[in-house]
């Protein structure tokens, strides 16, 4: 079981968001999404503008897939993480830290009642194996 | 694990980049027990191989592999495949898991007017070791007897031996053996590999090693709809007594002007090349990446791709959004660990 950690919110699609002290979120993938995908070799940043809550907003490839990044929230990005510009595989070695995608504005703070604890994606990531295996 | 021709097989064992690199610079070795393995024998083989296949079995010795296309009336590619020649008209016959049944229908059908049988050796293992001191590696692992003929073997030849049939062959660009054994011998033969350092290897990195290396991959740089003409394989066609299946198609399309070429793209900006994005020249779309990733070897983004032959000078790939600047290069990217990018 990989590393979720209780004090973030995720999505469906493995985004986890960090909320700020200034009440911005702070967006990444997981530790179970950078492992599916392995060795990450490019990032395709956001651009700092509006996005609606699973417009998506930025690419993360790996050697073997390209992935889509969604903003999990309506809002405006406000900062990408530029270091993932010439080693995308902070996201790999430090998803939660190092590896942070973009930091958004939110429009509407209720919003962040839609995404999921770490339990609930604990669970949903245990059911996607769940399938895999019975496959 | 990912399905792959009806075969649950890996994709990397641990980190892909890594076990690309192993095979670059020291050994790796690949479960390829998915690969078909037909046996063919019969006092018309030869004759037979000479219909079934574009390039010329006659070439070959007792104990040579020989790469070729397999053809449609049309010209189109049905696979690739290796053939091993283990005798008068005795041979062995490599060809994709995915294309399996299609092929050994293609090939039951066409054998019927040769005095020839086709035998499929499900029964056979097959494991890759590659890489500059994969050999080395296998020699301390095998018996004595066969290491002693391993040692002598030279590039593109097979020992054909009672319970082993190896051959100097492979699917990386780097020096190295595939060998085909019964399926209980070879778990015995991967984890004695394994306690010899040969670091197991998934599909990820089977294909950046052979796309470093310029090797087609069947279904991607080739299929059906192309002639071995348009996409870098005219090598595998012979240009005496041409009367294999397909021949006449290439000869109309030869005539009619080849219009189409295949060629190395390294991607000049940050970025990935992928299967099926479009280029572009100053007259607008002018090909198609058929293979794109990542090589670890050069560091950049690379990719096959089948281009029209008169491509402009200022070529860029559409990549969702955005056109990004591609410089043409030949084959191979990498051989033998050296890169040419």
């Amino acid at each position: 079981m990989s590393y979720v950690p209780d004090n973030l919110k995720y999505t469906e699609s493995h985004e986890w968001i960090e909320i700020l002290d200034n009440g911005n979120i702070r967006v990444g993938i997981t530790e179970h999404a950078q492992s599916a995908l392995g060795d990450i070799v490019f990032v395709e940043l956001p651009e700092e503008e509006s996005y609606a809550a699973g417009d998506d907003c930025g690419v993360v490839e790996s050697v073997k897939t390209a992935s889509d990044i969604y903003a999990p929230i309506s809002g405006t990005i406000v900062a990408v993480n530029d270091a993932l510009e010439d080693s995308p595989e902070l996201i790999n070695e430090s998803p939660y830290d190092d590896g942070w995608i973009f930091e958004m504005e939110i429009e509407d703070e209720d919003d962040l009642e839609d995404l999921l604890s770490s339990d609930e994606y604990k669970n949903s990531i245990e059911e996607d194996q769940d399938e895999d295996e019975d496959e | 694990m990912v399905d792959f021709g009806g075969w649950e097989m890996p994709i990397n064992y641990g980190s892909q980049i890594e076990e690309h690199h192993a095979v670059r610079k020291d050994k790796g070795m690949f479960d390829v027990s998915h690969m078909t393995v037909v046996d063919l024998q019969g006092d018309d083989s030869e004759a037979f191989l000479l219909k079934l296949l574009p390039n010329d079995v006659r070439k070959l010795s007792n104990g040579k592999a020989l790469y070729s296309t397999m053809l449609n009336k049309n010209g189109g590619v049905i696979d690739d495949l290796i053939v091993y020649k283990r005798g008068e008209n005795n041979y062995r016959i490599v060809v994709n898991a995915a294309t399996r049944e299609k092929d050994l229908a293609w090939m039951e059908k066409q054998v019927e007017s040769y005095n020839a049988q086709l035998q499929e050796k499900p029964e056979l293992a097959m494991i890759a070791v590659q890489g500059p001191n994969a050999i080395e590696a296998c020699l301390k692992v095998l018996p004595e007897n066969i290491s002693q003929q391993l040692s002598e073997l030279n590039k593109f030849c097979a020992i054909d031996a009672e319970n082993y049939f190896i051959g100097r062959t492979g699917y990386t660009g780097e020096d190295g053996v595939e060998i085909m054994i019964a399926e209980d011998d070879a778990r015995k033969l991967w984890d004695d590999l394994a306690n010899a350092g040969v670091q197991p290897c998934g599909l990820g990195a089977r294909d950046t090693l052979r796309l470093e290396a310029g090797m087609h991959l069947y279904g991607q740089d080739m299929d059906e709809n192309i002639s071995p003409l348009e996409c870098g394989l005219t090598w595998t066609i012979r240009k005496t007594d041409n009367d294999f299946i397909g021949a006449d198609a290439l000869q109309a399309i030869k005539d009619k002007g080849i219009s189409k070429k295949m060629t190395g793209v390294v991607l000049s900006e940050k970025g990935i090349l992928r299967h099926d994005q479009e280029l572009i020249d100053e007259n607008g779309p002018c090909g198609i990446i058929t293979s794109g990733s990542f090589s670890p070897s050069a560091e950049v983004a690379i990719g096959m791709a089948i281009v029209n032959k008169d491509i402009g000078e200022d070529v860029k790939v559409q990549i969702r959004k955005k056109q990004l600047v591609v410089k043409l290069v030949k084959l191979p990217f990498v051989r033998n660990g050296q890169s040419n990018i």
